[in-house]
């Protein structure tokens, strides 16, 4: 393998020109496993990191502007980001010890398409969009269309993610995060579910939510989030998330938990996120800052 | 892997203080780098996958695996391994607390947890058990388990935090 270390677009571009068998990487903390693993080694490694938009972090005119790169250990690190986006920076951190997290993106996140990766639902209700380079210029799609599964994304040969763009969330809204691991650090998700809820008053006015690692990709689920919106929460509502959360899976048995079991943890966790959600969102202006 | 050339990268950076340069295959681990072209062997392969932690280092103050970079990557960095904690032959009071308390028995984990450690109390000198826990989470010990481990941290803050007042 050869190691380039591009410091602008153009150049990985070009350098992914060069090569057909070449992988970009950011953190490597998928990609080395994988290799030791058995995966076959690219002939050309693009190392992200050196590109100053893929690790630069900003917030202008209400949008938040956070390079594919950029450490996850950043993200949980600035409060202001994470008072903004309680619930993305909690899956952020999410992923991995701190020595993972200081590589671990994202962009890496993402595009290693594991159903299980922490910051995709998260990234999903939060309507985050990805700036992807490619050889015909650079092109916007939404975070919820990257991963196609397992392993598979829908970007490109000689494509990679730039930056992510989050709006401000609207007044009176915020988001959580909640996964089901079998300790309380370091595994890979059982379930996991992100919500992210605007309030008008005592009631929902809308409301996303987002499981993962109960399907081959992320799945949205329509149900819950119908049953959410115009509602206060009360235990009927709840239970509705519940129901539609457990429906919406189609989970694998595998060792760290059988498809029943599954199933019934979205439903706790997806009703669970709501609640946290909304708590957050009462604590926060309901009108007048945006 | 059949290597299909012998390109060897030149890779500059700082390594314990020391300004230090090295030639390495591009696919080489930071981690074998430091052990076989530096001699720097407190940083131990324990997964190589980044799961246990006995090949932590600070990179720029970070902690980090060392066997999930290429040592290409470390190009201009400042890199600080178990080898770099003491000050000459005065060991670093995590070292002291670490003997003094039996806080390791094989000692394949213990650089990792000493550079973690460190990370920890250079940014956040009292720091509680719960906080200790955390911030070890990504090192793993077989054999001594980890309540002397977390003993001999919390005893290394306040011989720190005594000797700054």
């Amino acid at each position: 393998m050869r190691y380039a270390a591009p410091t602008t677009t153009d150049e990985a571009l070009e350098l992914l020109r060069s090569d057909p068998d070449s992988q970009v990487f950011a953190g490597a903390t998928d990609l080395i496993p994988q290799i030791r693993a058995g995966r076959p080694e690219p002939s050309l490694l693009v190392d992200l990191k050196r590109i100053e938009r893929l690790v630069a972090v900003s917030h202008d005119n209400g949008t938040w502007t956070v390079g594919a790169a950029t450490p996850t250990s950043a993200l949980t690190a600035n409060a202001e980001f994470s008072s903004a986006f309680p619930g993305l920076s909690e899956a952020s951190g999410l992923i991995g010890s701190d020595q993972i997290q200081n590589r671990s993106s994202w962009g890496g996140n993402l595009c290693n398409a594991s159903p299980a990766a922490d910051s995709a639902p998260a990234l999903i209700v939060n309507d985050a969009r990805a700036v992807i380079a490619g050889a015909s210029g650079e092109r916007t799609a939404a975070a919820a269309d990257i991963v196609t599964g397992p392993g598979e994304t829908s970007l490109a040969a000689g494509e990679f993610i730039i930056e992510f763009l989050l709006d401000d969330p609207p007044a009176g809204s915020s988001d959580a995060y909640l996964r089901l691991i079998p300790r309380t650090e370091m595994d890979i998700a059982v379930v996991g579910a992100a919500v992210q809820l605007t309030l008008d008053g005592d009631r929902v006015a809308s409301a996303k939510v987002a499981l993962g690692a109960v399907a081959p990709t992320v799945v949205r689920v329509p149900g819950a989030e119908a049953a959410l919106a115009g509602s206060t929460l009360d235990d009927d509502t709840l239970a509705a998330v519940s129901a539609a959360a457990s429906d919406a899976c189609n989970p694998i048995d595998d060792k760290r938990g059988t498809i029943q079991y599954r199933r019934q943890v979205a439903g706790v966790l997806a009703r669970r996120a709501a609640q946290i959600a909304a708590q957050r969102a009462r604590s926060q202006p309901t009108q007048g800052n945006s | 892997m059949p290597r299909t050339h012998a390109l060897r990268t030149q890779v500059q950076c700082t390594v314990n203080g020391d300004e230090v340069d090295f030639l390495c295959a591009d696919e080489t681990s930071l981690l074998n780098a430091l052990r076989d072209e530096l001699g720097l062997t407190g940083v131990k392969e324990g997964c190589g996958t980044g799961d246990c932690g006995a090949c932590t280092i600070l990179v720029d103050g970070k902690v980090n695996c060392a066997c999930l970079m290429f040592a290409p990557e470390a190009e201009g960095s400042s890199i600080l391994t178990v080898e770099g904690i003491a000050q000459g032959d005065e060991l670093h009071p995590l070292q002291q607390t670490f003997l003094e308390g039996a806080a390791l028995q094989c000692g394949v984990c213990t650089p990792g947890f000493l550079v973690a450690a460190k990370a920890l109390l250079d940014e956040n000198s009292d720091p509680t058990e719960t906080e200790i826990r955390y911030a070890l989470a990504g090192n793993l010990c077989r054999c001594t388990g980890y309540d002397k481990i977390i003993r001999a941290v919390q005893e290394a803050a306040v011989q720190l935090n005594g000797a700054s007042k």
